[in-house]
């Protein structure tokens, strides 16, 4: 499926902003599933520096400041992806998890050294007894491995309440376990928690998913917005995707833009701006197929 | 600390029949009974010859200098306890020169290993894909900053300085108990060290043939110049610290003035055009290289901690994009991991193709399964430390416990291993130490520095030791820069081809001398040093006045109880320190009857918003932000000040007299501080602002004593009192007998201290220091016109020099109050007010404190 992918992001700010320096993730990355077809980014007013550079998880990385007194900051992402999904595998027949976890832990024979980084902790994703706890409950003795996983996934689903107003961006995980809501991004860290608490190897994935209207309705411009999910490490088979938000493994409407340890590795748009004193967001996604 | 009587100890012809070796160390002094090891004869011999008076006369001497040098350590980051004084030992430690070389190898080699590895860990990362190095260690520790990974450093040794701690085992083994990577610590120390000991002790340093510290200084300067060339060959270098309330705040100002480098804080640069510029008075400067002192992850809030001011926003871009060399690289602190030590054999050999020359203390990480059972069965022989915690404070030692604690801390090391690393406990080696009266075996760890070079790395022939002032082991591998400070001789073997470059010991001026630019925060600090001194001194004048009249009245056994002069200087007072009520306020009656211990507050308790201490206080922070920029006989006199100022809150005053006792040498020292930056300070841009700000405040202070104490109408005896007080405050006496021979007159008073353009204690001279101090100052942007600050002065100015001194001095017969001098006096006051706000938006305006973006962008079902 082809798509086209416009990520509007505008900071109305009270006073002028004489300086900002600025840092986003809104290049889609390309993938075994995904190509990037093009991506352009617009930044308004015109920045006097602009440049890009990968990170260290091989996200596409854009640095930019504006250097002259301003009171609004547009940014805009216009991107063009090509997803292609396989067939997904039979959750089944993927090796028991205990195996995968004493593969990444097997410090004699580290063949997996690189990918080791992603049982790790990581900055919002610290050890929490109560999400490792939550997830073991799905890892029954010699469980498949995506087998249990996709069932921690249902249990996400179905434990969880959907609020968007209950959490922010640095509300931590104990705080999510203990109450059992959040957003997308929660759901993800939750999960990636409870694995990581296992031993194995889980990472964050940032992007968009494709939304419908109803039958019969016109799509409503800027209705989309940036999703979140997660993915789990299966050696020989890769990273296989799953979001929590919708039960589902994400198919050819899930459209990724970055890979990390957390949200904070991928955050969409970080800045620090002088000036401005209070400011107000508003963002608009639009994901829409193009065809041919 | 008591000064050592080594008297009988040391005159006695076995000056070290005494000493006695701590059982199972080695000492770097004594191997056996009745024995010396051959490179302290001379030592001993020289201390003998010097005598006990000898003795004790050098180590005043050395005392006194770290005291008027300013030397501190502040262990705490407490900015009231700035003044810690830094302890040195007369006794250097000795080390041959052959000895030397073997341990400069292997220092050499660490310090080529740690580099290869910091390229590793942010290149390739061959070490954790080959399983060397766990990703557990490295990729969970704090200080390894993954937005860092993959940027290009300059030159090959993004490390650029290290520094190594070595102790001995007992079996006299050099052993590397810690390494420093970061931002490593005390070189400067170091060289205050030998600066001091070889002016105390000369012949003796001289005769001994000492390898000498500077080189290694100049190997400073010239890698960071090969690193950034800078673009018109000439390369500007910044030391960031994280400032004054830094622990080392001391050292980060001494090498700043040593080098030749800019002193900045965070906030006085920012990023632009994807470059780094510091903000000067009305312009930006481009910095080619920062020398670090502030902690990685706090070097940019946009990349690294958002919650981190001490840094800049736009920094690491500034390095990814090439335009700016930061040393040690940013980064670096991911090898002062404790457990990488558990890891450096085996690294050595894959990196290096050889052995580590220098032997590592046996070292375990919990991450590794064996290695954590061995710790947990020999918890009490080991030392633990916890990675993520600042060297020097993380480590505990389970033999110390109690039960509790133990089970605590066993249960933490199974909860998250990999944070964990045991040692193996080193019982350091011994030198000898004057302590109190007598020469006594001490536990010592010796720094040492390296820095790199084209080729390798340079070693600093020598280091900074440090003395336990306790016997135990324990005190010793945990402490920071505690203790007292040794210098370490590093003793040439060919004394004859060394002699003549041993001219002058290590005393000698700076290599470099250019001015340093001024940033708006030094600036800012300059100008309130000249308002802080110029308060302090009118107060202290105005207080020892009125205490001088108060006791004055008391021997005159007062005739006339309502004498209204006493009421105008203590009602002046209360204005002129703003503490209210004071004088003025609710309950003044009262005081006003008994003013005593109100004055006696005003001059002693640190608690009194407004008073004596606290604005001494504010002088010596001010002066202590910008210390960098006072010659070394000012920083004496802050020194100076700040011990008055120790003893008047440590031992208030009770009696009148005591408080005048106090308060006169303390007038000298302010009127000495205003000498030596009047006559000691170039007259630079930043000394413009020191003198604007004294002339200001002196302005503003006379025109508030003088409406205070004029405008109501007194009678012709307490007028007369009150002229004379005032004279006596604006130090005017002298020449106002001279030319006014009869009598005393308000009108003639006016005429002195308000109009007389030639009296420096006049308003009318600040007036006129003022307009051509205002009109120097650079312009930057406002380059037509006059600036606000220029007109507010020629405002003034103009009111002063068209007053009549006549139309002043009329009383209005109904009010009995000076009402036209009252108006005059407080558009003056105004006026100055305005000008210092002026100054401080146009010049030391700072960028306001940057915003983070951070918000939780779009979120669907």
């Amino acid at each position: 499926m082809k798509y086209r992918i416009s990520h509007r992001t505008r900071y109305q700010y009270a006073e002028p902003v004489s300086l900002c320096h600025s840092l986003v993730h809104l290049k889609p990355r390309q993938g075994h599933y995904q190509r990037c077809l093009l991506s352009q980014l617009r930044v308004d007013p015109w920045p006097a520096v602009n440049r890009e550079h990968e990170d260290f998880f091989g996200n596409r990385v854009n640095y930019f400041s504006i250097q002259q007194p301003h009171e609004a900051l547009e940014v805009t992402a216009v991107s063009e992806v090509e997803v292609t999904r396989p067939n997904i595998p039979d959750l089944s027949r993927t090796p028991a998890w205990e195996l995968v976890r004493d593969l990444l832990g097997d410090r004699e024979h580290p063949r997996l050294a690189t990918k080791q980084i992603f049982t790790l902790p990581s900055p919002q994703i610290p050890l929490d007894a109560a999400a490792r706890a939550f997830a073991a409950a799905s890892f029954t003795p010699g469980r498949p491995l995506l087998e249990a996983t996709c069932d921690l996934m249902a249990r996400i689903f179905t434990e969880f309440a959907y609020d968007p107003h209950f959490t922010t961006i640095a509300t931590p995980i104990a705080e999510v376990m203990e109450h059992r809501r959040g957003v997308c991004q929660d759901f993800a860290h939750v999960a990636i928690a409870g694995l990581r608490g296992l031993g194995l190897a889980a990472r964050y994935v940032s992007g968009y998913l494709e939304t419908l209207p109803p039958p019969g309705q016109a799509k409503l411009q800027g209705s989309d917005a940036s999703h979140a999910w997660f993915a789990v490490l299966v050696p020989e088979l890769g990273w296989i995707d799953f979001d929590p938000t919708n039960n589902l493994i994400p198919g050819e409407q899930h459209i990724t833009t970055a890979l990390g340890r957390d949200f904070h590795d991928v955050t969409p748009m970080r800045g620090i701006f002088y000036g401005g004193g209070s400011h107000e967001l508003t963002v608009a996604v639009d994901v829409n197929r193009v065809e041919g | 600390m008591p000064l050592p009587n080594a008297a009988e100890v040391l005159a006695s012809p076995g000056l070290v029949d005494d000493y006695l070796p701590l059982p199972n160390c080695f000492d770097e002094m004594r191997p056996g009974a009745g024995e010396v090891r051959p490179q302290w004869r001379y030592l001993l011999d020289a201390l003998r010859t010097l005598g006990p008076a000898g003795i004790e006369e050098r180590y005043r001497e050395a005392a006194r200098m770290f005291r008027d040098n300013g030397v501190t350590y502040n262990l705490n980051g407490d900015t009231k306890g700035m003044s810690r004084p830094w302890e040195l030992d007369l006794l250097p430690l000795l080390i041959r020169s052959e000895e030397w070389a073997v341990l400069e190898r292997g220092l050499m080699q660490r310090a080529e290993l740690f580099n290869l590895i910091l390229l590793d860990l942010y290149g390739p990362r061959d070490l954790i894909k080959r399983g060397l190095l766990p990703a557990e260690l490295i990729d969970g520790y704090p200080e390894y900053l993954f937005p860092c990974h993959g940027i290009e450093v300059a030159g090959r040794r993004p490390l650029v300085h290290y520094a190594a701690d070595l102790t001995r085992t007992p079996d006299g083994e050099w052993r590397v108990i810690g390494d420093r990577a970061q931002s490593p610590l005390g070189a400067g120390y170091a060289l205050e060290n030998r600066v001091v000991l070889s002016r105390v002790i000369p012949s003796l340093f001289r005769d001994s043939h000492v390898h000498r510290l500077a080189g290694f200084f100049r190997t400073m300067r010239r890698t960071l110049t090969r690193l950034a060339p800078g673009r018109d060959g000439h390369t500007r270098v910044v030391v960031l610290t994280p400032g004054p309330q830094s622990e080392a705040y001391f050292e980060h100002a001494y090498l700043a003035n040593y080098l030749g480098y800019t002193l900045v804080q965070g906030g006085d640069l920012s990023v632009r055009d994807g470059a780094l510029w510091l903000r000067t008075l009305g312009r930006l400067e481009r910095i080619d290289a920062v020398l670090r002192r502030i902690n990685s992850s706090d070097s940019d809030p946009l990349e690294l901690r958002e919650d981190s001011y001490l840094g800049v926003p736009g920094l690491v871009q500034a390095v990814r994009a090439g335009n700016l060399v930061v040393a040690n690289a940013l980064g670096s602190g991911v090898l002062e991991h404790p457990g990488l030590m558990a890891f450096l054999p085996g690294l050595c050999r894959h990196l290096m193709g050889e052995d580590l020359h220098l032997r590592d203390t046996p070292t375990w990480w919990c991450g590794d399964p064996r290695a954590r059972t061995y710790v947990l069965a020999n918890l009490n022989e080991l030392v633990v430390k916890l990675a993520g915690k600042p060297p020097g404070r993380r480590c505990v030692f389970p033999a110390e416990m109690d039960a509790a604690a133990r089970a605590a801390l066993v249960s933490a090391i199974q909860a998250a291993p990999h944070r964990y690393v045991a040692q193996e406990r080193v019982t350091p080696s011994t030198a000898p130490t004057l302590i109190g009266q007598r020469l006594e075996p001490r536990p010592i760890t010796l720094r040492t520095f390296l820095c790199a070079e084209d080729d390798g790395y340079a070693v600093m022939p020598g280091g900074l030791g440090r003395v336990a002032l306790a016997t135990g082991g324990a005190a010793l591998v945990s402490n920071q820069l505690g203790g007292i400070g040794k210098d370490a001789w590093v003793l040439a073997s060919e004394p004859e081809r060394q002699e003549s470059l041993l001219i002058s010991g290590e005393a000698q001026s700076p290599t470099v001398t250019q001015e340093s630019e001024v940033s708006s925060r030094v600036a800012d600090n300059l100008f309130w040093i000249g308002r802080y001194a110029e308060r302090a001194e009118g107060l202290v004048r105005l207080l020892r006045m009125t205490i001088f009249k108060l006791s004055e009245r008391a021997d005159l056994v007062t005739t006339k109880p309502d004498t209204y002069f006493m009421r105008s200087l203590l009602e002046a007072l209360t204005h002129q320190t703003q503490a209210f009520p004071g004088f003025i306020g609710a309950g003044a009656e009262a005081r006003l009857r008994s003013p005593l211990p109100e004055l006696l507050s005003l001059i002693a308790d640190p608690a009194r918003l407004g008073g004596l201490p606290q604005t001494l206080q504010a002088l010596g922070l001010a002066a202590y932000s910008v210390r960098e920029r006072l010659s070394v006989d000012t920083w004496r006199i802050v020194s100076d000040i700040e011990t008055r100022l120790h003893a008047l809150t440590g031992n208030p005053p009770t009696q009148p007299s005591q408080a005048l006792d106090e308060l006169d040498p303390l007038v000298t020292s302010l009127v000495a501080f205003s000498g030596l930056t009047q006559e000691n300070m170039t007259h630079n841009e930043g000394w413009h602002f020191l003198e604007t700000g004294r002339r200001l405040e002196r302005g503003a202070a006379l025109a508030g004593l003088l409406r205070s104490t004029l405008t109501p109408l007194n009678s012709e005896l307490d007028e007369a009192t009150l002229i004379e007080a005032i004279l006596g405050v604006t130090d005017s006496t002298i020449t106002y007998r001279r030319r006014y021979r009869a009598g005393t007159r308000v009108g003639a008073l006016l005429d002195l201290v308000l109009q007389d353009e030639g009296n420096p204690r006049a308003l009318a001279y600040q007036l006129i220091a003022l307009e051509k101090l205002v009109t120097e100052m650079p312009k930057g942007e406002l380059a037509v016109g006059r600036t606000p600050a220029q007109k507010l002065v020629m405002k003034c100015l103009t009111g002063v020099r068209l007053a009549e001194i006549d139309t002043l001095a009329q009383a209005d017969p109904h009010t009995h109050r000076r009402i036209i001098l009252e108006r005059v006096l407080k558009d003056l006051e105004s006026d100055l007010a305005a000008i210092s706000d002026a100054l401080t938006g146009q010049y030391f305006r700072h960028e306001e404190q940057p915003h983070s973006l951070l918000r939780r962008v779009g979120v669907v079902k």
